[in-house]
């Protein structure tokens, strides 16, 4: 009797976590559309999105998230063109050519990596790799779309090469073997049976990297300049998405246009990395 | 111990193979001949896929393994110091225990080991040969409107079939067969024994089984296999009729194994 009491608290409180969660879930993603539709109203979605200026303390002002949309894509795609192939290519290494005593080792780092807090990247990038930009290249500054793509590619690289690792892994030692007994060099049979077995747990691992980088805020924001200009080039200062609504809601009134207009960036970034997600999830659940 | 027709294809050697410290094949000796089935047997653990394993090489691939003596094929040491290991596995094909076709589409499967040979210039070419492959094992006229679908979802016995025609359309020599029946029903073994006896027309065969009555009806040759050693060896009517070690009697008779 006594232990029939204890099991049915414990279902409850577990069943009141799990609901805690989505309803907490729910609620945030009310508010920011509650905030977001708000502004979208008054301000108009075509006008938001494509607008090209951001002045927001103007007179009049004007609420145009295009250059930080470019801003925010620019980054994330340079971080993904570093990323990618570097993480890809780690991961094989540490799943099929590297000896056991070494293997460790990477996977150890790769996993502390992902431990460093993003304001420490940041603030190690600002004091080391932009004035490095800026005396290489010699441009004017350092803070640009390329200091950021750098520190980004580095903060998606822990999830890209230990999803992939983990894809890699888990291709069966059949595939494998089945290749060897046809003939087939160890390159050959990475190159043509493991990756291909191993492409949508590869593919899901880009896009949770991605996730990550275009939802970055801090590391970004200390890197990248801030300008909220359309970039000509990778080596112009940008400023994106995440780092507007960080930089300017402490000064916003509550309730405001400008407070409401932060939460339609809000709701942009959502959007993005929802549909980034559900990619991943979808090739995630094409390898199962 | 055999002297009898065919020609030697396969030559075992004093060969003796250590997974780290456990002696696994102790001093074999053996001549495998052309054009016939040769049936390894022999209860679980006796050493009999190792030394099937041991022929194309694929033993390689698994760390802490350790091999003294020689395998001559057509006269050559495959473990011999200037042999290439790819090359040899090319000439000695091999069909696993569970059908294990790769992830690609049943026409890739047959093309992957004609383009990594490099036995291939046009697609033309490789499509002839593709289907060739599948017209011997049987399966072209079922899937050749359907050569692009993924070769996971053929049934165990199609796809055991195209891992046979994978290893043919590289046209080795010899063709190794580890328990090839093993997850396949009785319909479809009965099949695949079929597509055997077909096969050694033009290839040498050695299969692993441990099932005795397939080595019976279907080889031509046995080799009785325990902890390591080969008890005996020869033909096939001779193992089952009249062994000439009391071991082997015990073993095929089923008092023992």
């Amino acid at each position: 009797m006594n232990s029939k009491i204890t099991d049915y608290i414990i279902e409850k409180i577990i069943f009141l976590c799990g609901i805690i969660a989505i309803v907490f879930v729910v609620l945030i993603f009310g508010f920011l559309l509650k905030e977001g539709f708000a502004f979208f109203k008054e301000y108009g979605v075509f006008n938001f999105i494509f607008g090209k200026y951001w002045y927001p303390s103007s007179n009049p002002a004007s609420y145009g998230v295009f250059s930080l949309i470019i801003g925010s894509l620019l980054v994330t795609l340079g971080a993904a063109i570093i990323a990618v192939p570097f993480g890809i290519m780690t991961a094989l290494f540490i799943a099929e050519l590297a000896p056991k005593g070494i293997r460790d080792i990477l996977k150890s780092i790769v996993e502390l990596m992902a431990a460093i807090p993003s304001v420490v990247l940041g603030f190690v990038g600002m004091v080391t790799l932009v004035p490095l930009v800026r005396s290489i290249l010699d441009i004017p500054t350092g803070l640009t779309a390329f200091s950021g793509s750098i520190v980004l590619g580095f903060m998606a690289m822990p999830t890209i090469v230990s999803i992939s690792e983990d894809a890699i892994r888990s291709v069966p030692w059949q595939y494998k073997e089945g290749a060897f007994a046809l003939g087939a060099t160890k390159w050959q049979t990475i190159r043509r049976v493991v990756l291909k077995a191993a492409m949508p747990g590869i593919i899901a691992a880009v896009m949770l990297g991605i996730g990550r980088v275009i939802g970055e805020t801090m590391a970004v924001l200390m890197v990248t300049g801030n300008a909220a200009a359309i970039p000509t080039s990778i080596f112009d200062p940008v400023r994106t998405l995440t780092a507007t609504i960080a930089a300017e809601m402490g000064e916003t009134v509550r309730g405001g246009l400008h407070y409401r207009a932060l939460f339609g960036i809000g709701l942009v970034l959502f959007t993005i990395t929802f549909l980034i997600n559900f990619i991943a999830d979808l090739f995630l659940n094409k390898k199962k | 111990m055999v002297k009898k027709k065919g020609e030697i294809k396969i030559q075992i050697k004093d060969l003796n193979l250590y997974y780290s410290n456990f002696h696994a094949l102790k001093n074999i000796n053996m001549d495998i001949r052309a054009n016939r089935i040769t049936a390894l047997i022999g209860p679980s653990g006796c050493g009999k896929s190792t030394l099937l394993r041991t022929l194309n090489r694929i033993n390689d691939t698994i760390d802490g393994v350790r091999i003294t003596g020689e395998i001559l094929i057509n006269g050559k040491n495959i473990y011999g110091e200037d042999m290439q290991v790819d090359r040899v596995r090319k000439e000695v094909g091999m069909v696993f225990q569970r059908p294990n076709p790769f992830p690609l589409s049943i026409y890739n499967n047959i093309a992957f080991g004609l383009e990594i040979n490099r036995m291939v210039k046009s697609s033309k070419e490789t499509a002839k040969i593709v289907q060739e492959s599948l017209e011997d094992v049987l399966l072209w006229d079922d899937l050749k409107n359907n050569l692009k679908m993924s070769a996971l979802n053929l049934s165990l016995e199609q796809q055991q079939r195209l891992c046979v025609a994978r290893v043919i359309a590289i046209k080795p020599q010899i063709i190794l067969l580890d328990e090839p029946c093993s997850a396949l029903d009785p319909k479809s073994t009965t099949n695949l024994e079929e597509l055997m006896q077909e096969l050694k027309q033009k290839y040498t065969l050695v299969i692993v089984t441990h099932n005795m009555q397939q080595a019976a009806r279907l080889s031509d040759d046995t080799a009785y296999m325990f902890m390591g050693n080969l008890i005996e060896f020869n033909e096939t009517s001779i193992i089952f009729t009249n062994p000439s070690k009391k071991e082997t009697d015990d073993y095929v008779s089923g008092r023992f194994g």
